[in-house]
C-alpha cells in the first residue's frame, strides 16, 4: 500500500476507534465534573452496554431484523437501560460515600467495578460472545482504501450522539445546571438547583454514551467479551486527561486524538499493533505528570 | 453533615457485643498476655504441617506468601494513604530478578536477594517519582497503568521468558540444608511472614510511620509541620515494593517457575481485597484478610466462576457497611 | 530584623492580592499584621511559608532566602505557623499531633527503625520529652492521650501552638489566634503569647482582628490594606494615624450601605 492509503486507512480506523473513546471519555468527564470522582466503574459500564446491546438485538431481531433499523433500536434499548443502571449505581454505591474519605469513594469504585466485570464473566464464563449482525461488508472504495459502510454510519451516529450532548448541555436547564454544579456545588444548592437530580441525570447520561459506544464496539469487533472495559476504560479516561479532565470539548477532542495516535501508531516500526497499549498507558502518565489539566481543563490554584 | 461510617456512631449502636472485645483488648494489652499468644501462634505454625497433609501446608505457605504481600501493600495504602492498583508490579519485579539472575546468570539465591531489593528499590521510585504528586484518583489508575506496563514487558521481552515465562529456577540452599519440598518452603515463609510483621510493627510505632499517618490525614498541615511529603510518600513506596520484591523472590524459587500471569491486575486486587477486607492499616486485620482471601476458594471450590464476583460484591458491601473492615475496632 | 520582606507582590487570576509589599519582623519582638477583611493578611502568611510563590519580591529569614522554597524546607529553617480553620490530625491523639513537629529536628528512617537501634531509640525518647514539654507550656499535658479532634474549641487552639512550638521555631505565626475565644481565654492567650517570647526566645507574628487584644501585645503593628502596607509603628502610632482609621472606617461604610 503507498503512503497515502496506508494514510486513509489509518485515519478511518483513528475515527471510529475515536468515536469510541470520545463517547466514554464524555462519562469519565461529566461524572468527574458533578462529584469530582473517577469513576473506575465507567468503562465496565461501557462493557455491560455492549451486552445489552446484544441482548436487546436478540429481543427485536424478530421483528426489526437484525441490520440498521434493529441494531439502532436496540442500541436505544441498550442506552436506556444501561443509563438507569449507572443511576442505580450513583444512589447506591456512590452517594453514600461522598462524605467518606477519599481513598473509601475510590476502592467503592473499584468494587463496583469488579462486580459487574466478574458479574459477566459468571454469566458468560469467560467466553467470547459473537456479535452478529445482517450487515454485509459493502463499503467505498477509494483506490486500494476500502472504507465500510458499517465505518461510516458508527462514527456518523457518534457524531450525532455528541452533538446531541453539546445542545443539551449548553441550551436546556438541566444541561446549564450540570455545568453549574460542577463549578460550585454548594451554591448551586443555596440557589435552588436539585443538586440530586442533576448528578442522577449526568450519570444517566454519561452511562447511557457508554452503553452506545459499547454496542457500536460489539457491531464493528463482531465480538463482546467481561474484559472489553478495562482497557477501553483506561484509554478513555487517557482521552479525557487529554482533553482536559471536566471539559466536554475536551473529551471529544482527546477521545479523536487518541484514537489517530493509536492507529497511527500501528504503523510506527517498533510499536506496532502489540505495545500499543503500553504506548496508550505511556502517553497517560506523561500527561499527568507534565500537563495534567490537559489542552482544554483550567489550571486550578488552591487556596489554603 | 454526619459522617456515617465514624468508628465512634458504629460502636455506640452495638455495645452489648463490644464487651467482649473491650475484655480481650484490655486483656492483650498485658505485655506478657500478648507475647504468650504469640508463642503460641508460632507453635501452631511450626507444628501444624506435621499434623496435616502436603496439601494444607502448600494452601498455608500460599497464606503465608499473601501475609507478606498484604503488610507491604498495607504500607502503601494502609499507612500512606495512597491506592496502588498495581501492587502486582512489585511482585513481579522482586520474581523475575531473582528467576533471571539464578537462571541465565547462575548466581546463587541468597546473592539475589539484595539484587532484588535494589531492583524493588528503583522500581518504586520509578513507579512513585511521578505520580505522588498527582491526587489520589489519578494515582490509582496510573499505578494500574503501571502494573499493565510491568506486566506487559514480562510477556513480551526476550530477556523475562515471553509469555511461557522462566522455568527450572534452582533451589537454594542454606549451608548445606537443600531447601526444595513443600516443608522446607513452608517454613521459609514462616520466617519469612514472622520478619514482615514485626517490620511493619516497628515502622508502624516509629517516626516514619507516625509522618506516613500525618501526610495521609492531611497532606498540607503536615507539609507546615516540616514533614517532606514527597520523601515520605516516595518512602512508602520503596518499602512497599521491597516486601513484595521479597515475596516475589521466595514465590519463585518455590514454585521453580514463573509467567507473567501471576503478576496480573487481578493479582493486585486480590492483595488490595485482602488488605481492605480484613482491616486497612492494622496488622493483625491485614494477616486476617490475607488468610481469608487465600482460603475461601478452597471452601467454595464448586462455584468457580462465581467466587470472584463474591469477592467483588463482598468487597462492596465492606465499603458500604464496614469500612475499617471485618478485624473490630477498639471503642476509644 | 530576622524576616525581612522586599517588594512582594502576588497575583491571581487578575487579581493583585499583595502589591510591593516591605515588610520586617524583629528579633524577639512581638508584631502584628492587621487589616480589613481580604487585605491579604493570611496570603502574606502563605508567601512566607512557601505556600504561594509570589511574582516578584524577595523574603529573607534568618540569612536565608525564603522565597521559591517548599513549605517543608521554610519550616526547617525555623518558622512555624497556626491555620486560621485550626487544622489538627484526625483520628490521632493530642500527643501524636504535637509529635508531628518534631520530625523536621529529627533524623532516623526506616532501617533504625525496623533494627531498632539504641540511636533511634533514643530519638523516640526525645521525642516523647520535646512533645510533652509543649504540651505542659501550653497547659494542656493532661489531654495529650485524648483524640485530638474530640476537645473542645479553646483546647484545640492551644494544641495547635504546642504543636507549632514543638517544630523549634525561631519565629512563629498565628493566623487569628483569638478567633472564636472568650474572654477569659484571650485573656490566657495573651499571657501565652508573652511567656513563648520571654521562655522560648521566639519570636511572634500575629494576625488578629481583636484590636483590643493586638493593642495590648504587640510591641509593633503593620496594616495591611488592599494589598498594600499603609502604616507601621507601636500601638498609639497606628491608631491615630488617618490612613489607617479610613482603612477601618472605609470598611464599616460599606458595611452600612448594604
Amino acid at each position: 500500500m503507498s503512503w497515502l492509503e496506508v494514510f486513509f486507512t489509518q485515519l478511518s480506523n483513528g475515527l471510529v476507534l475515536g468515536s469510541f473513546y470520545a463517547l466514554v471519555a464524555l462519562g469519565y468527564t461529566m461524572i468527574f465534573g458533578v462529584i469530582k470522582l473517577l469513576n473506575f466503574a465507567h468503562g465496565d459500564v461501557y462493557m455491560i452496554g455492549a451486552f445489552c446491546g446484544f441482548g436487546a438485538l436478540s429481543l427485536v431481531s424478530g421483528i426489526l431484523g437484525d441490520t440498521w433499523l434493529g441494531l439502532f433500536v436496540a442500541m436505544l434499548m441498550s442506552m436506556v437501560a444501561v443509563g438507569f443502571l449507572g443511576v442505580i449505581i450513583q444512589k447506591i454505591a456512590y452517594q453514600p460515600m461522598l462524605a467518606a474519605p477519599r481513598l473509601s469513594i475510590l476502592i467503592t469504585a473499584l468494587a463496583v467495578s469488579l462486580v459487574l466485570q466478574n458479574s459477566a464473566l459468571a454469566l458468560t464464563s469467560g467466553e467470547y460472545t459473537a456479535f452478529q449482525t445482517g450487515l454485509g461488508y459493502g463499503g467505498v472504495d477509494f483506490g486500494a482504501v476500502f472504507i465500510a459502510y458499517q465505518s461510516m454510519v458508527l462514527v456518523g451516529t457518534a457524531a450525532f450522539l455528541m452533538i446531541a450532548l453539546e445542545f443539551f448541555v449548553k441550551r436546556t436547564m438541566y444541561g446549564r445546571a450540570m455545568r453549574a454544579v460542577s463549578v460550585d456545588k454548594d451554591m448551586c444548592r443555596l440557589m435552588g438547583i436539585n443538586v440530586s437530580r442533576v448528578i442522577a441525570i449526568t450519570f444517566l447520561i454519561g452511562s447511557g454514551l457508554a452503553a452506545a459506544a459499547g454496542t457500536m464496539a460489539g457491531i464493528y469487533y463482531g465480538s463482546i467479551w467481561y474484559f472489553m472495559g478495562f482497557l477501553v476504560g483506561l484509554k478513555a479516561f487517557t482521552a479525557a486527561v487529554i482533553g482536559g479532565i471536566g471539559s466536554i470539548t475536551g473529551a471529544m477532542l482527546g477521545g479523536l486524538i487518541l484514537g489517530m495516535l493509536e492507529a497511527f501508531g500501528t504503523q510506527i516500526p517498533f510499536i506496532g499493533s502489540e505495545w500499543k497499549d503500553v504506548f496508550s498507558f505511556s502517553i497517560l502518565i506523561l500527561m499527568l505528570v507534565f500537563k495534567p489539566t490537559g489542552l482544554l481543563g483550567k489550571s486550578e490554584v488552591e487556596r489554603i | 453533615m454526619s459522617e456515617p461510617n465514624s468508628a465512634e456512631t458504629r460502636s455506640e449502636q452495638t455495645p452489648a457485643a463490644n464487651g467482649l472485645l473491650d475484655h480481650m483488648y484490655v486483656f492483650f494489652d498485658d505485655v506478657r498476655h500478648r507475647y504468650g499468644f504469640y508463642a503460641l501462634v508460632l507453635i501452631v505454625l511450626v507444628v501444624m504441617p506435621l499434623l496435616t497433609g502436603q496439601y494444607i501446608t502448600a494452601i498455608m505457605t500460599n497464606a503465608l506468601l499473601y501475609v507478606v504481600l498484604c503488610l507491604g501493600l498495607n504500607i502503601v495504602v494502609g499507612y500512606a494513604g495512597l491506592l496502588d492498583l498495581g501492587y502486582a508490579a512489585f511482585f513481579a519485579v522482586g520474581a523475575y530478578t531473582v528467576g533471571i539472575l539464578t537462571q541465565e546468570f547462575g548466581m546463587n539465591f541468597w546473592l539475589t536477594i539484595p539484587c532484588a531489593v535494589v531492583t524493588a528499590s528503583i522500581a518504586g521510585v520509578v513507579i512513585g517519582g511521578p505520580t505522588l504528586r498527582l491526587r489520589s484518583d489519578y494515582l490509582a489508575i496510573v499505578t494500574l497503568g503501571f502494573g499493565e506496563i510491568v506486566r506487559f514487558s514480562a510477556r513480551n521481552l526476550e530477556i523475562t521468558g515471553g509469555a511461557s515465562g522462566l522455568a527450572a529456577i534452582p533451589s537454594p540452599s542454606l549451608f548445606g540444608w537443600h531447601i526444595d519440598s513443600t516443608l522446607d518452603f513452608y517454613y521459609i515463609f514462616v520466617l519469612l511472614a514472622v520478619v514482615a510483621c514485626i517490620a511493619s510493627h516497628r515502622l508502624h510505632n516509629s517516626r516514619l510511620g507516625r509522618a506516613w499517618l500525618y501526610v495521609r490525614h492531611d497532606e498540607d498541615a503536615a507539609e507546615v509541620m516540616g514533614i517532606n511529603r514527597v520523601r515520605v510518600k516516595l518512602a512508602a513506596y520503596v518499602i512497599g515494593s521491597i516486601f513484595g520484591a521479597m515475596g516475589g523472590a521466595f514465590f519463585a524459587v518455590n514454585l521453580g517457575a514463573i509467567s507473567p500471569e501471576s503478576f496480573s491486575f487481578e493479582q493486585s486486587v486480590l492483595v488490595l481485597l485482602a488488605v481492605v477486607l480484613g482491616g486497612m492499616g492494622r496488622i493483625p486485620g491485614v494477616i486476617l484478610g490475607a488468610f481469608i482471601v487465600v482460603l475461601m476458594p478452597e471452601f467454595l471450590r464448586e462455584l468457580g466462576s462465581l467466587r470472584l464476583l463474591i469477592f467483588a460484591v463482598l468487597l462492596l458491601l465492606i465499603m458500604l457497611f464496614r469500612p475499617t473492615g471485618i478485624w473490630p475496632d477498639r471503642r476509644s | 530584623m530576622l524576616l525581612q520582606v522586599d517588594g512582594v507582590t502576588l497575583r491571581f487570576a487578575g487579581n493583585t492580592v499583595l502589591d510591593s509589599v516591605d515588610f520586617a519582623v524583629g528579633e524577639g519582638v512581638i508584631t502584628s499584621l492587621i487589616g480589613p477583611n481580604g487585605a491579604g493578611k493570611t496570603s502574606l502568611f502563605n508567601s512566607v511559608t512557601g505556600f504561594y510563590r509570589p511574582q516578584q519580591g524577595k523574603i529573607e529569614f534568618d540569612g536565608n532566602r525564603l522565597t521559591k522554597q517548599k513549605p517543608h524546607r521554610v519550616t526547617q529553617l525555623g518558622i512555624a505557623r497556626t491555620f486560621q480553620n485550626v487544622r489538627l490530625f484526625r483520628e490521632m491523639s493530642v500527643l501524636e499531633n504535637v509529635m508531628s513537629g518534631m520530625h523536621c529536628r529529627t533524623h532516623c528512617g526506616a532501617l533504625s527503625a525496623v533494627l531498632r537501634t539504641p540511636r533511634q531509640q533514643k530519638e523516640e525518647r526525645w521525642i516523647h520529652e520535646a512533645s510533652n514539654e509543649c504540651l505542659e507550656f501550653v497547659g494542656i499535658d493532661h489531654f495529650r492521650d485524648r483524640l485530638a479532634t474530640n476537645l473542645p474549641y479553646g483546647y484545640q487552639r492551644r494544641v495547635e501552638i504546642a504543636r507549632a512550638l514543638a517544630t523549634q521555631p525561631k519565629l512563629l505565626l498565628l493566623d487569628e489566634p483569638a478567633a472564636g475565644l472568650n474572654s477569659g481565654e484571650k485573656d490566657e492567650l495573651i499571657n501565652l503569647i508573652r511567656r513563648i517570647r520571654d521562655e522560648r526566645g521566639t519570636s511572634v507574628l500575629l494576625i488578629e482582628h481583636d484590636m483590643g487584644l493586638v493593642m495590648q501585645v504587640s510591641e509593633s503593628i503593620h496594616v495591611l490594606d488592599h494589598g498594600r502596607m499603609i502604616a507601621n509603628g507601636t500601638a498609639e502610632e497606628v491608631q491615630n494615624n488617618p490612613r489607617v482609621v479610613e482603612a477601618y472606617l472605609g470598611q464599616e461604610e460599606e458595611e452600612l450601605e448594604l
